[in-house]
């Protein structure tokens, strides 16, 4: 037989696991009677709610292909497909996202080049940053007025600081030598920073962001419980609250998956900015 | 006193840390001439790459001017070309773009085509062939790198190519074959070199003049001593001309027992260095003159 490649190897080991942990899962859940074959005794004492507990994987498996096979569809404000539910997260997170990254990667090539700007907003950096983003929840719904809004703001307050930080140390960090190398080249400010400094701590640059997106998308989630009305956040609130633990396990999976295509998109851009020295 | 280049009495001081002052040389005069191939030597920390980095304009003197063609020196400039010893090219550049960039900022009106022909044509000169020119300098040997620093530094026709220890972190099979790149290159060019290195052979095979310093603080240019062996020179057949062997002797000589001897302040306000010219032949020749007679 031919060996197979360490990947392969690993690839078949993470099969096994699924295959598995899935069979487990579903064994240790108790049959559950269907309502048509209970008693009607049964039914009034309210067996069958009191067995609603968490579904076996089968149920989550038909779910998901229920859900998948119609993302987008709009039956009124409770009930949309999951498809729509993660384009409104997914939109918040982006918006937000791109507002801080539009002011972090700047304002870190100043707080990078400048050492005096570093010392100047190093403390309000230091202060600012270990602030839970929720906890800027109520300021945003007084100021903001709007429960998007605020959404948005809370992401773009998460999202600016690994951002700032990790460009103000790339940017801080970068060789002295090629600067001279830029220096003696003549290149302008400006050719300077795109030609030079830029790529030259773009890897840490976008360790930041990949950070930023990370956080952002696990922050969401809880902004979304809190102001309602659209997004996979509030989907697995109002699911929860519609007793549908089905739904919600299919919908945390789905945060997961989301979670981790954006953070591929991040290790594609680091690999591309990507440099040995 | 009209040299191409001209230092003029230059002193650097730093901070010594504790409060004080450290006089890493003061007064250090000499001139270098155009086309010249002039080369220092002299022992760790005496400020060599400290007078290298003035040359470039990358740091200024404490006191003391340079005047290039006429014009005193200030800040860097495309005039002057840099070899580092390391990091001089830029990692996430390709070999070729390392060398295209450059050469787009020398000859800013020049179409693409023009600025990757010139590139290709310098990166050709020093022995590199299509193959690499695509890699990034992670993927070539440190020989390689550096021989794409030497092409970068000669595609922008600087009027003074300033070289510190360019060699210095390569094994000596190598920094032989460099060795005679660059000798190759140069002698197709009226290039300017000043050229900083640590090995006395070196010096001799590359240096129309060495340039001695003594050892630090308060270092100085002690001597400039004349390399008469003929070019072209090719390091198999130096060592057989009568004047290596004296050349070498007293650079040895001056590194090992006179850099010392001679350290430390002086209270001369002109500090130019003695000439120092050995001719076996010549000497020789009188010689056999005088037996004649
Ligand atoms: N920025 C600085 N601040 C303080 N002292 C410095 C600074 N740069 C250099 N020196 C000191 O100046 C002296 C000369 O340094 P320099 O690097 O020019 O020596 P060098 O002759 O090039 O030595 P090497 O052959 O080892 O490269 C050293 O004693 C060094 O400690
Ligand atoms: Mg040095």
């Amino acid at each position: 037989m031919k060996v197979l490649s360490l990947n392969q190897r690993a690839a078949l080991l993470s099969l096994v696991i699924l295959v598995g942990g899935l069979l487990i899962w579903e064994a240790a859940i108790p049959a559950q009677k269907l309502a048509s074959e209970m008693t009607e005794y049964e039914r009034l004492t309210g067996a069958g709610s009191a067995k609603a507990g968490v579904p076996p994987p089968s149920q989550v498996i038909a779910k998901a292909w229920e859900q998948l096979s119609n993302p987008f569809y709009d039956a009124g404000p409770n009930d949309k497909g999951i498809g729509i539910q993660i384009a409104y997260s997914i939109y918040r997170v982006v918006a937000g996202y791109v507002l801080a990254a539009l002011i972090a990667i700047p304002l870190g090539f100043l707080i990078g080049m400048s050492p005096i700007a570093y010392k100047a907003l190093n403390p309000f950096i230091q202060v600012l940053r270990p602030i839970s983003p929720l906890a800027w929840m109520p300021l945003a719904l007084f100021i903001i007025q709007d429960s998007e809004g605020s959404a948005i703001f809370v992401i773009f307050i998460c999202s600016i600081w690994p951002m700032l930080i990790n460009t103000a140390f790339g940017v801080a960090a970068v060789r002295d030598d090629w600067v001279n190398v830029a220096r003696t080249h003549e290149l302008g400010a400006l050719r300077t920073a795109f030609m030079v400094i830029l790529p030259a701590a773009a890897p840490t640059i976008v360790t930041g962001m990949r950070i930023s997106i990370g956080i952002a998308w696990l922050v969401i989630v809880a902004a979304e419980m809190l102001v309602g009305g659209t997004g996979i956040g509030y989907y697995v609130w109002n699911e929860w609250n519609n007793l549908d633990l089905t739904s919600v396990i299919f919908s945390i999976l789905m945060i997961g998956v989301v979670g981790m295509a954006l953070d591929a998109l991040f290790g594609m851009l680091q690999r591309f900015v990507a440099y040995n020295e | 006193m009209t040299s191409f280049l001209s230092v003029e009495q230059l002193t650097q001081r730093y901070p010594d840390g504790d409060g004080g002052e450290l006089t890493v040389f003061e007064n250090a005069s000499f001139g270098v001439e155009k086309g010249e191939f002039v080369v220092i030597l002299g022992h760790s920390g005496c400020g060599k790459s400290t007078i290298m980095n003035i040359l470039a304009g990358l740091s200024e003197a404490t006191e003391g001017v340079v005047i290039m063609d006429g014009a005193e020196l200030s800040g860097p400039s495309l005039d002057r070309g840099v070899v580092f010893q390391n990091y001089s090219l830029l990692p996430w550049l390709s070999t070729l773009k390392n060398v295209t960039f450059a050469v787009a900022a020398r000859y800013p009106d020049w179409s693409r085509e023009q600025v990757i022909a010139h590139s290709k044509k310098h990166l050709e000169m020093v022995g590199l062939n299509s193959d690499v020119f695509n890699r990034k300098p992670s993927q070539l040997s440190g020989g390689m790198r550096q021989r794409v620093s030497i092409a970068r530094a000669f595609s922008i026709s600087p009027k003074l190519l300033l070289l510190d220890e360019p060699f210095g972190a390569l094994d000596a099979l190598t920094r032989g074959t460099i060795q005679d790149e660059l000798l190759k290159v140069w002698a197709g060019t009226e290039q300017t070199v000043f050229m900083i290195t640590h090995d006395i052979d070196e010096a001799i095979l590359l240096a129309d003049r060495i340039l001695l310093m003594t050892n630090g603080p308060y270092a100085r240019v002690a001597e400039s001593v004349d390399i008469t062996i003929p070019r072209p020179r090719s390091r198999t057949e130096i060592v057989d001309h009568p004047n290596y062997y004296a050349i070498r002797n007293h650079l040895v000589q001056f590194l090992g027992i006179r850099s010392k001897e001679m350290a430390g302040k002086t209270d001369n306000a002109d500090n130019r260095p003695q000439t120092v010219h050995i001719d076996e032949l010549s000497r020789s020749a009188t010689n056999r003159s005088k037996i004649a007679i």
